[in-house]
């Protein structure tokens, strides 16, 4: 009976968590945070992944264990911390899902409209969700190293920091409005200051993640999408350049920064 | 390419004076600035900027009340889309326009409304997003950026507290006026301010703002406790 | 079918740590759907770890438990290669079992 107890509590703790951080009238973030650490759902999702990886799918049944993510065919060790890049075969910059996408055209036969047009959550782009998790999952710890000088990547990185100044929509937002000071917040959310190498850092390092307040698994193409919506502009397409260059802009200005993803958030 | 982009951008800067008349509907026509005298310091190198209007507009699709027309910039947005402010001649002829597109109360009741109503409008911050079904019955969002209520612990930090409004800052006309035409475009006091623009951007109706300000000047208001 | 589990077991000075992440809904019968129809209750009811096949924890989960639920315990014994496994069995029946090695 005691030990049923014990294990009720623990169930219990997480749910409370909140509650009880937030009485304060300073927000301890940190330590709601190191409370959820331990046990990051995403986990789940890497494993899916993982097992994703090595399933034969699609109309040709094959498996992605052939993906070049950058580092030569099969590679996942590392590759997301150096993604985006520019993948001479594709004669694109990607990131981590544009290029799973691709992968999941050419050697599984997975048509991208499936992707482009899906819902997030829901049919490929769920598998796609877990692939993600997986893939970043082994770069976790390490730092963020992307490669800004093919003359692409470059204009990605300038379109990005455009972007991000791009003020339109309902409500005149852009990234900036919310993501270029230090210390704010928007209600009890903290935000990063995106135009300093530490945001930047923060903010690419941390997503994909798994939201503790929904049960969600978000990927960084998920992250940005929402962000646009709260932003009150119309709807960003799926891999669409608008989510590149923003993703080339925050990792190239987070280089140097360890990742700690996949991240776990409120 | 090079050209490619740069007619497209010809193409766009023409929809956007279009859309400065046509884009916003059930809204008073916009004023449109006089032409600078002084263009404001380009943000980006000419051959990129064409690209970012084009990407702007490309990258995105129309869903549900959030169209395309979102995605095209107005005077103010346009100048207000980098790190540095434009010039303070540029800012104060965006001001100037701005300022005219604000409705004042006909009837003069600008402090009127039901502060528990403003209280409603000030904690949501719902509306406008391509998962809402009307344009309509948005909230103010004004806690997502402002303490109020300093029994609220939830607020942001973006924007200045307002905590204590009315008696902090007294009950004169001029106080009172300044809030009504901040609230309805705070682009007309600082045209890059990070503010939406309630009530000229059909954010909130004249009846949502006068609740807003019922609830900052309301001696019973919580904001004055 | 229900996903697996991720279950890790440390045996440190004879005291093995015990950490196990549930994937699971855990719905509590109280929420409704965008339509407004309550979604049916599925949560897990009860939870048996075993250290070889002795239980070293027996508990009972309700609906109050989060999504995805995470559970720590520890137990005295346990050494590196021994086998700890973890069953659930959830309202509607289903069961998963997953099992690990001490490290």
């Amino acid at each position: 009976m005691r030990k049923q107890l014990i294990a009720a509590a623990i169930g219990a703790g997480v749910a409370l968590a909140s509650p009880a951080v937030f009485a304060q009238q300073d927000l301890n973030f940190d330590e709601y945070r190191a409370m959820l650490e331990d046990g990051n759902p995403a986990e789940l999702y890497e494993m899916e992944g993982e097992e994703l990886w090595k399933t034969a799918r699609g109309p040709k049944n094959a498996t992605l264990e052939q993906c070049d993510l950058g580092l030569g065919p099969g590679v996942v060790q590392g590759a997301a911390a150096q993604l985006p890049r520019y993948f001479a075969d594709a004669d694109k910059v990607q990131d981590l899902e544009t290029r799973l996408m691709y992968c999941m055209e050419k050697q599984q036969g997975i048509d991208p409209a499936e992707i482009v047009n899906g819902k997030f959550l829901q049919g490929e782009r769920r598998q796609m969700a877990a692939l993600v998790a997986y893939v970043v999952g082994q770069s976790k710890g390490e730092k963020i190293a992307v490669d800004l000088s093919h003359p692409k990547m470059k204009e990605m990185y300038a379109l990005g920091e455009q972007a991000f100044y791009y003020r339109t929509g309902a409500m005149d937002f852009a990234c900036s409005s919310c993501h270029s000071q230090d210390g704010k917040r928007i209600r009890a959310t903290q935000l990063p200051n995106i135009t300093k190498p530490e945001g930047a850092a923060a903010g690419w390092g941390s997503w994909p993640a798994y939201r503790v307040s929904n049960s969600q698994f978000w990927t960084m193409q998920h992250r940005l999408w929402d962000c646009f919506r709260q932003q009150r502009t119309a709807e960003p397409i799926f891999a669409s350049d608008v989510t590149i260059a923003l993703s080339v802009f925050m990792a190239g200005k987070g280089n140097g920064a360890e990742a700690q993803w996949p991240g776990v958030k409120r | 390419m090079n050209s490619a982009f740069a007619l497209r951008s010809a193409l766009l800067s023409a929809a956007i004076v279009g859309l400065a008349a046509c884009g916003k509907k059930e809204e008073p026509a916009k004023v449109e600035a006089p032409a600078p005298a002084v263009q404001a310091p380009a943000p980006v190198a000419d051959d990129l900027q064409p690209k970012v209007e084009e990407m702007m507009l490309a990258s995105f699709k129309a869903n549900g009340i959030a169209s395309l027309d979102r995605q095209k910039q107005d005077a103010v947005q346009k100048a207000c889309s980098s790190p540095t402010q434009p010039d303070a001649e540029t800012m104060k002829r965006l001001e100037a326009a701005e300022m005219a597109t604000i409705q004042w109360p006909s009837d003069g009741n600008y402090t009127g409304g039901d502060w528990k109503e403003g209280q409603k409008i000030a904690a949501s911050g719902r509306g406008l997003t391509w998962t809402d079904k009307t344009p309509d019955n948005n909230g103010g969002g004004c806690y997502n950026c402002h303490a109020m209520d300093p029994n609220e612990v939830s607020e942001g930090t973006i924007g200045v507290s307002l905590e204590g409004y009315a008696k902090l800052r007294g009950t004169s006309e001029e106080v009172i006026k300044y809030t009504w035409g901040k609230l309805w475009n705070a682009k007309a006091y600082n045209a890059c301010s990070d503010m939406p623009r309630n009530g000229y951007g059909g954010i909130l109706t004249e009846a949502q703002i006068r609740h807003v300000m019922a609830y900052l000047f309301d001696p019973q208001s919580p904001v004055n406790q | 079918m229900a996903s697996p589990m991720r279950i890790r077991a440390a045996a440190k000075e004879g005291v093995t740590e015990v950490r196990v992440l549930m994937s699971h809904v855990m719905e509590t019968g109280q929420r409704k759907d965008s339509s407004g129809a309550l979604i049916p209750a599925h949560f897990i009811t009860e939870l048996t770890a075993k250290h070889n096949d002795k239980v070293v924890l027996s508990a009972e989960f309700g609906p109050s438990v989060s999504t995805n639920p995470y559970l720590a315990f520890k137990f005295n014994g346990g050494a590196k290669g021994d086998k700890v496994a973890v069953t659930w069995v959830d309202n509607k029946g289903e069961t998963r079992t997953d099992e690990v090695q001490v490290s």
